[in-house]
């Protein structure tokens, strides 16, 4: 009995830790920090522009660029979650396809618009943004299908091969990227894969009034969000509403059974690395628009898409969509509301709490929030 | 000791490491410097950091790409440590200026505790997703060295080497002390790691990686194991990024990102994930086309670069897409296939298809 007793508190200990952890952070976030003082004297309380408390508004912006962020996270991990998901293949090229997404993208808006390197939001109407999501969709969707078909189709349920397959192809596609794009630009900033930006159709170039604390919010980001959502709630009426989704999340469960019920798998699979090469490309338009695409980010999307789908869990949208939540909540906030105390203190760490995120998951929910089992 | 009872393998085997042993230890005497400290002295070391993944993969089941992030872990903190500031320090760092010795020390200590941490938190998962965990770490050690000014920043640390132990000397004057040093480190960490796994740790090591389950039944710790294994794994790439910063002078995040993550990967994989040999066959192979593929063009495709206009790049890409499809396990695949054409792969051994039917490692047991 006594030992039972005694041994309780070491076995909550754990659980104890991770909410003194998430209670500080929100506490800290909420009330504890504040504002920098008029001269000197800061401290380890010191942050950007202080508490929720202090300064309601700031709140608010870092709350809207995390949910907006969250938005474009899901559509690029969607992507990569689905082909996981449901073939488990860890598909290590979704970044390099990203980048392709994007410069595509870009291409065809500067070819339509003519303007030139750079182009702001008012010298571009509607189509001029929703033609180039038209072609890069397509055409990285066409990329993704002839990869599986070619290199990945005959080397099902060797999970590492196909991960060793994919980096290989994503080195030569990234490498081929910086060869050949930016192909419309002129003198320096053609080609090397230099840093270029999509615009965003100009009716979204204005301030939404949020009527609360002077709070503004930029449109554009607004539509990212509303695009995110309508992609989460476009995923889930096709997974759980239509045939083709019943049989995608079958195959997701048990691949062989499945097959052997009949059901044509391979083309399940086809449809399955089509819409999330496509959503890749989707989530590269999104996001060139609102900031930049340049070549080496396709390890930051890589490792966005990883992230999220290991804190979310494996084979579900919900996974997805709540470890895009959380991973952006963790991003934005780690780099506005840490410490500020001293010219270069603190906000400098805040890639390690994406490990810590990581890692407080992990040991609670090896399989993420949202996995089920193997 | 007997060499009438070694295989006919066996023989040629270590006839051929006995040779290639006696030729890199005569090299500097009698062969190009170029070959001794460019090529031969990278191959040592970044053959330690890729039989540190090798030595994951074969014997404990995990792909690991956090060895990379280890190696440059280990050069940052060296770098820390040992420099001094002084006129005209540009770089980054806290100059701390310990002793050399010290500094190596506590570099080696630091890792790999830093591994034992990763590895805590990794350890619960195996196969792919070990591989996308140890790849996040990877990628986040890359932006927070890159982030962290106090410690590193993008541009990195420098004039690394002029702070080395006084019983190595002065490398720049001395390449050939830092290029023995390196090979006997190299012939230790091949030792050791033979040692290693014939010991008990080993054994239940290979246990976990054939059959986690049945380990964890007959009461080993399947976490603590595959923990350990990623320490020492974290100690042999630390020896490795020592070395690499001995050897260039300077540690920055952009030898820790991505590309050079996958290039750790290509090494260990041209070479074999299977045998720890392969390491140092992988690494060789790739510093060779590193070395002399850069400047090659495919004729008639190559539109400027080496193939369709890109860089090196895209040859070790092709290289590795090849390797991967035609050999999975690497060169010391084809190897072993000349000798045992019946010898099944390991790569066909996962979880949905481990059966009778399923063809395991020649000796090993599978679950069935």
């Amino acid at each position: 009995m006594s030992s039972l007793a005694s041994s309780r508190p070491i076995r909550y200990l754990p659980r104890i830790v991770l909410a003194a952890t998430v209670a500080f952070a929100l506490l800290y976030v909420l009330v504890i920090s504040s504002p920098p003082p008029v001269e000197g004297g800061s401290n380890w309380r010191t942050t950007n522009f202080g508490s929720a408390i202090d300064d309601p508004g700031s709140f608010v912006r870092v709350l809207l660029d995390s949910i907006t962020f969250a938005g474009a996270l899901f559509i690029v991990a969607s992507g990569f979650a689905l082909i996981f998901g449901l073939m488990r293949v860890v598909n290590m090229a979704h970044g390099a396809f990203y980048l392709l997404g994007g410069y595509i993208a870009y291409e065809i808006q500067q070819t339509m618009t003519g303007q030139g390197f750079s182009l702001s939001g008012t010298e571009v109407n509607t189509w001029e943004w929703l033609i180039p999501l038209a072609v890069a969709a397509p055409c990285i969707a066409i990329v993704g299908l002839a990869v599986q078909q070619s290199f990945l189709r005959w080397n099902q349920g060797q999970e590492l091969r196909q991960a060793l397959i994919t980096i290989a192809i994503s080195v030569i596609v990234a490498d081929q990227i910086i060869a050949h794009f930016p192909r419309t630009t002129s003198g320096a900033q053609r080609f090397g894969g230099n840093a270029v930006d999509l615009a965003w159709p100009g009716w979204t170039e204005r301030f939404v009034d949020f009527h609360f604390s002077g709070v503004t919010y930029s449109l554009a980001r607004l539509v990212m969000l509303a695009i995110g959502v309508a992609v989460g709630v476009g995923l889930w009426l096709w997974l759980y509403r239509t045939k083709t989704g019943m049989v995608i999340r079958a195959g997701v469960d048990d691949q062989t059974m499945t097959s052997a019920l009949g059901i044509n798998i391979q083309k399940t699979f086809a449809i399955a690395f089509v819409i999330g090469s496509a959503l890749a490309a989707l989530g590269a338009v999104v996001w060139t628009s609102q900031s930049n695409i340049a070549s080496g980010q396709d390890g930051q999307w890589l490792l966005n898409s990883l992230v999220v789908v290991i804190v979310g869990g494996m084979g579900s949208i919900f996974g997805a969509a709540a470890g895009a939540v959380l991973y952006a909540f963790v991003l934005n906030f780690s780099a506005s509301y840490l410490p500020t105390t001293g010219s270069n203190c603190c906000t400098q760490y805040s890639p390690i709490f994406t490990f810590v995120l990581i890692a407080l998951v992990l040991s609670f929910r090896p399989q993420g929030l949202f996995g089920r089992g193997g | 000791m007997n060499p009438a009872a070694w295989t006919r393998r066996q023989q040629l085997e270590r006839a051929i490491a006995f040779g290639a042993l006696v030729l890199v230890v005569v090299w500097p005497a009698v062969g190009s410097s170029y070959w001794a400290h460019t090529i031969l002295v990278q191959t040592f070391f970044y053959g330690i950091a890729a039989s540190s993944l090798i030595f994951l993969s074969a014997y404990g089941g995990m792909v690991s790409l956090a060895q990379t992030a280890l190696f440059g872990i280990a050069g940052v903190i060296i770098g820390n440590l040992a420099t001094k500031g002084g006129p005209g320090g540009v770089s980054k760092g806290l100059h701390l200026g310990w002793d050399p010795t010290l500094a190596l020390v506590v570099a080696i200590l630091m890792t790999t505790a830093i591994g034992l941490l990763f590895g805590l938190v990794a350890a619960r998962s195996a196969g792919i997703y070990f591989l996308m965990i140890t790849l996040t770490f990877s990628v986040i050690a890359t932006y927070a060295l890159g982030q962290v000014t106090n410690i590193s920043g993008f541009s990195g640390i420098g004039g690394i080497n002029e702070y080395t132990p006084g019983w190595i000397g002065d490398i720049l004057e001395h390449p050939n002390r830092l290029y023995y040093l390196a090979l006997g480190v190299a012939v230790a960490v091949y030792a050791l790691i033979r040692y290693v796994i014939r010991t008990p740790f080993g054994l239940t090591l290979q246990g976990v990686r054939d059959d986690p389950i049945r380990m964890s039944s007959l009461g080993y710790s399947v976490p603590l194991h595959r923990t350990l294994a990623f320490g020492f794994a974290a100690f042999l790439a630390s020896l490795a990024g020592i070395l690499y910063v001995w050897w260039s002078g300077q540690i920055a995040p952009g030898n820790v990102d991505l590309p050079e993550t996958i290039n750790l990967l290509a090494m260990a994989v041209i070479g074999g994930l299977v045998r720890i040999e392969g390491a140092w066959v992988g690494a060789f192979a790739f510093i060779i086309i590193q070395n002399y593929v850069r400047d090659f063009h495919v004729p008639g495709l190559s539109f400027g670069g080496t193939l369709f206009g890109g860089s090196f790049n895209t040859i070790i890409g092709i290289i590795f897409l090849v390797i991967v499809l035609v050999s999975p396990d690497g060169l010391m695949g084809l190897w072993g296939r000349i000798f045992d054409s019946r010898r099944g792969s390991r790569w066909r051994r996962t979880p949905t298809q481990r059966g009778p039917s399923a063809p395991g490692r020649g000796g090993e047991t599978t679950a069935a």
